[in-house]
């Protein structure tokens, strides 16, 4: 029947018996399912810029007291130690901490005050793997099957190292006393959002990184040479394109504002 | 390009081949079955819902009265005959819940859009009939969950089927808000799941896969209220899912999105900085699109068979289209409306409200269309016909309402009142499950080659639209007489005491409304097996499903699609000889362009 369909009738646009858009309907499928993600992440992030705004932001002098050096005292003057961990001494406001002084750690550089290096790592990490990723979208076209597994697995490692650097940070947190109850650095809240939007984001690499893995052995085994194209990178690319450019908004609104 | 086209439209394959009964029946992927199963899953889940509400209207006319029939359905939540405080609450919960998500979301949309998109776009099957069973096992899953929730300890959910925190956070706050409260998150998750991979199929099918010919300007509408309803749930559902998550974090994992200062029996909770009012927010930015997931497939049900019954072309095509698009744009900007007692900012509240007016234009535009359509139409007044004209009545008089409710001022004291009550289920509730009653007596044919009992279908008909109307017609009273929503009694006020004998005129009234549901059960049940046998076409209609052949096959036509040349309105053309002309007839049998466009305008062609 399409045989018929193709030799018969000159086709419009949109007049039906071909896809408007022309991709065929998988492809069409992934950009829909990012589309309603993004809802998705948008109300993950919305619960957070309503729950923030909803505390005062973080006082200048407090900066300006850890923006040197975390000094121990300096700690005990805001926080006292407790039976369930830090908490706020008291008199002092619970106010929206800053993230400069959360998240100021890097491995091996222990007692260095580095806002937000390691952060600005994991996203470069990212950022990279996508890099891979288009390459590996490109190689796809030109229909050759090591160049693509090639770029697929420098995008698997990019998301690995990407998921370990997570890890890392979050064992950092919790270490430092923050859990889903309670947080030493201000309230409790800043954890939570801070588990639940890095914590949906990771689950989305994470999955990419598994689908990444299976289409990769696909390409290894040669299912798509034998199908003749790569769309199936194309698709899986669209995705790890949505999960990076969510990434730089979560950095953009969790770490930099 | 062209390898692109050829995978589009679908693999020729697929039409002859032997499949066992679980691959035919339990785990099809054909588009006809998998309709079947939506349908008789929402029909189900309509069942308990109706009987549910059956049951509480009993215990609210005759608060005095001892039900033993309490005692034994539900043992330990009645005592004496009378049910539980806690379980009436739990009931209206259930009873919202399942009507709302799964009689009117699924079931509707469920089952038309699987039945009518591939069939009415001229394609063999949706894009991807994998994720399309799969979305139906979704929601069946996800109601075998919520069913189960009756069953656990502590009852099923029971703060309202918007679950507001701090009820629906806090496992303690009361019996209902236990496992029941979880099952139902577990269930609402599997349902978004089943209505993301539903919406997704249901979108690239419409715009990939249209035969040749079937430009979008010629789709008959109800594929246009299908679209726009998967864009609907598609952009809406993963809001009510980060919701959800959040919820399920605050019920299990002691974290505080919702919570803040809380005191249960004296006791300060830990919870701190989050705020019940954000669950609001992302629960309605899902539920206002939600009632126009649930109405949208109605209304297009309604064009669709009132242009067919009035043997005429429907009025104003092109606004019909427009109006759908612009109900669904606005929905977007209208949730507020839900919300103006939780003291938003006045100007928020103001723009809200002004926004939910414009609402009253489309659908203006869109009962106007239908008067029209039918205005000196031959209408033929067959069971389908008779409940979307009970559509038009209702949707007129629950719009009337939402006026009302629309207005900030006004809605201040009539929210939680039983005039919410009244504009919902008629508005949204009734004249939904109207637009599925007139969907299933004109497409019964199509799925089961058999006719239904018109003479039953009458009965059924005039009994539902007087039922309905005596239920909720008078609860508008009753609200702006102050009475609130969620009592499960009102004997302890006096000043309701006047409403006693209404109360008990509108149970009078479900009871008539229910019964008819029991006379259609049965018609629907005995035409499957023993109706008479139905032509190809009975209802003399232009959409493509009536060119398939009667005896369902897969892959729907034998041979090749059928192609399209004109829209699906060409009804009562004085230059043709039938009173319709399907859209499979070429151009050189009849001209195209004779009622949509002017004389000669031959560009309309492909
Ligand atoms: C057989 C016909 C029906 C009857 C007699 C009926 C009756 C009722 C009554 C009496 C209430 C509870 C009022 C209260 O105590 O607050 C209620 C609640 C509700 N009904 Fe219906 N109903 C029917 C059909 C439907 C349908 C078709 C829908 C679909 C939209 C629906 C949706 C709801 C919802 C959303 C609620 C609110 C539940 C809540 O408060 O959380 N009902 N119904
Ligand atoms: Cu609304």
């Amino acid at each position: 029947m399409s045989h018929e369909a193709e030799n018969k009738l000159p086709t419009k646009l949109w007049g039906g018996g071909r896809s408007p858009f022309n991709v065929e309907y998988g492809k069409l499928m992934m950009w829909i399912f990012l589309l309603s993600d993004a809802f998705t992440f948008s109300a993950l992030l919305i619960a957070y810029g309503s729950t923030r705004s909803s505390f005062p932001p973080a006082p200048v002098h407090e900066a300006i007291a850890f923006g040197s050096h975390v000094h121990e005292g300096e700690l005990a003057k805001y926080f006292t130690p407790s039976t369930q961990g830090v908490q706020l001494a008291p008199g002092i406001q619970p106010h929206w901490p800053s993230p400069d002084l959360v998240f100021n750690h890097f491995p091996f550089l222990h007692g260095h005050h580095l806002p937000l290096l390691f952060v600005s790592l994991m996203t470069f990490i990212l950022i990279f793997s996508s890099v891979t990723m288009v390459l590996a979208v490109e190689a796809g076209h030109r229909k050759e099957k090591k160049e693509v597994a090639k770029y697929m697995y420098w995008t698997i490692a990019g998301g690995i190292a990407f998921l370990s650097c997570q890890a890392w940070e979050w064992t950092q947190f919790i270490t430092a006393g923050a859990s889903l109850t309670s947080n030493p650095f201000g309230p409790v809240a800043f954890a939570d959002l801070f588990f639940i939007v890095t914590g949906f984001h990771g689950f989305h690499v994470l999955s990419g990184v598994v689908l990444n893995i299976v289409i990769t052995s696909n390409v290894v085994r040669g299912t798509y040479e034998r199908r003749g194209h790569y769309d199936m990178i194309e698709k899986i690319g669209l995705y790890w394109h949505f999960v990076d450019l969510v990434w730089v908004f979560v950095f953009t609104f969790y770490y930099l504002i | 390009m062209s390898n692109v086209a050829s995978e589009n439209m679908h693999h020729d394959d697929h039409v002859h081949h032997k499949q066992s009964f679980i691959s035919k029946y339990v785990f099809s992927m054909d588009h006809k079955m998998i309709s079947k199963q939506f349908l008789v899953t929402g029909l189900i889940m309509g069942l308990i819902g109706m009987t549910m509400s059956v049951l509480f209207r009993l215990q609210l006319a005759w608060p005095e009265k001892s039900f033993p029939i309490f005692d034994t359905l539900f043992g330990k939540w009645s005592t004496d005959g009378h049910i539980s405080p806690d379980f009436y609450m739990a009931l209206v919960t259930m009873h919202g819940t399942i009507m709302v998500f799964f009689v009117l979301t699924a079931g509707l949309s469920g089952t038309f859009s699987n039945l009518l998109i591939p069939y009415q776009i001229g394609c063999r099957d949706m894009a991807s009939p994998f994720l399309n069973m799969l979305s139906y096992w979704f929601f069946f899953l996800s109601s075998c969950i919520l069913m189960s929730s009756l069953f656990v300890q502590t009852g099923p959910a029971s703060g309202g089927w918007t679950v507001y925190p701090p009820l629906s956070a806090l496992p303690k706050a009361m019996p209902g808000s236990g496992a029941g409260m979880t099952l139902w998150l577990v269930a609402m998750i599997f349902f978004i799941g089943s209505s993301l991979l539903a919406g997704i199929n249901y979108v690239v099918t419409i715009l990939n896969m249209r035969t040749h010919g079937l430009t979008m300007t010629r789709l008959p509408l109800t594929i246009w209220a299908f679209f726009f309803t998967a864009v609907l749930g598609i952009l809406s559902f993963p809001v009510l899912l980060s919701g959800s998550l959040l919820l399920v974090f605050d019920r299990s994992f002691g974290t505080s999105f919702y919570l803040s200062e809380i005191f249960i029996d004296g006791q300060a909770l830990a919870n701190a900085g989050g705020s019940p009012i954000l669950w609001q927010h992302l629960f309605w930015f899902l539920g206002h699109p939600e009632v126009y997931i649930i109405i949208l497939p109605a209304l297009g049900i309604t064009s669709e068979v009132v242009a067919t019954n009035s043997r005429k072309p429907i009025f104003g095509y092109k606004a019909m289209i427009g109006s759908i698009m612009g109900i669904a744009g606005l929905s977007f900007f209208v949730w507020g409306h839900h919300m103006f007692v939780t003291g938003m900012n006045p100007l928020a509240g103001s723009l809200f409200m002004f926004i939910t007016f414009l609402v009253a234009i489309p659908s203006a535009v869109k009962t106007f269309n239908y008067l029209a359509t039918m205005w000196r139409g031959n209408i033929k007044f067959t069971p389908a016909m008779l409940f979307g004209i009970g559509l038009v009545s209702l949707f007129v008089t629950g719009g009337l309402t939402g006026i009302f409710l629309g207005n900030a001022a006004l809605d201040i004291p009539l929210h939680d009142s039983y005039f919410v009550v009244a504009h919902f289920h008629i508005v949204m509730g009734s004249s939904a499950i109207f637009g599925l009653l007139c969907g299933i007596y004109h497409w019964f044919p199509r799925m089961y080659g058999r006719m239904m009992n018109p003479q039953l279908g009458y009965l059924h008909f005039w009994m539902s639209l007087i039922g309905v109307y005596m239920v909720f017609f008078p609860m508008h009273f009753m609200g702006l007489g102050g009475v609130p929503r969620r009592y499960y009694a009102f004997t302890a006020w006096d000043q309701f005491a006047i409403w006693n004998d209404m109360n008990i005129f509108i149970t009078y009234g479900a009871i008539i409304g229910a019964s008819a549901q029991l006379i259609f059960l049965y018609n629907f049940i005995y035409s499957i097996f023993w109706g008479t046998k139905s032509v190809q076409n009975p209802w003399q209609s232009n959409t493509l499903e009536w060119t398939a052949p009667q005896e369902q096959i897969h892959g729907n036509w034998p041979g090749e699609v059928p192609q399209v040349y004109r829209w699906p309105y060409d009804y009562s053309r004085p230059d043709a000889e039938a009173d319709f002309v399907p859209q499979n007839v070429p151009d050189d049998v009849v001209p195209v362009g004779w009622v949509h466009a002017p004389k000669g305008k031959k560009d309309d062609k492909i």
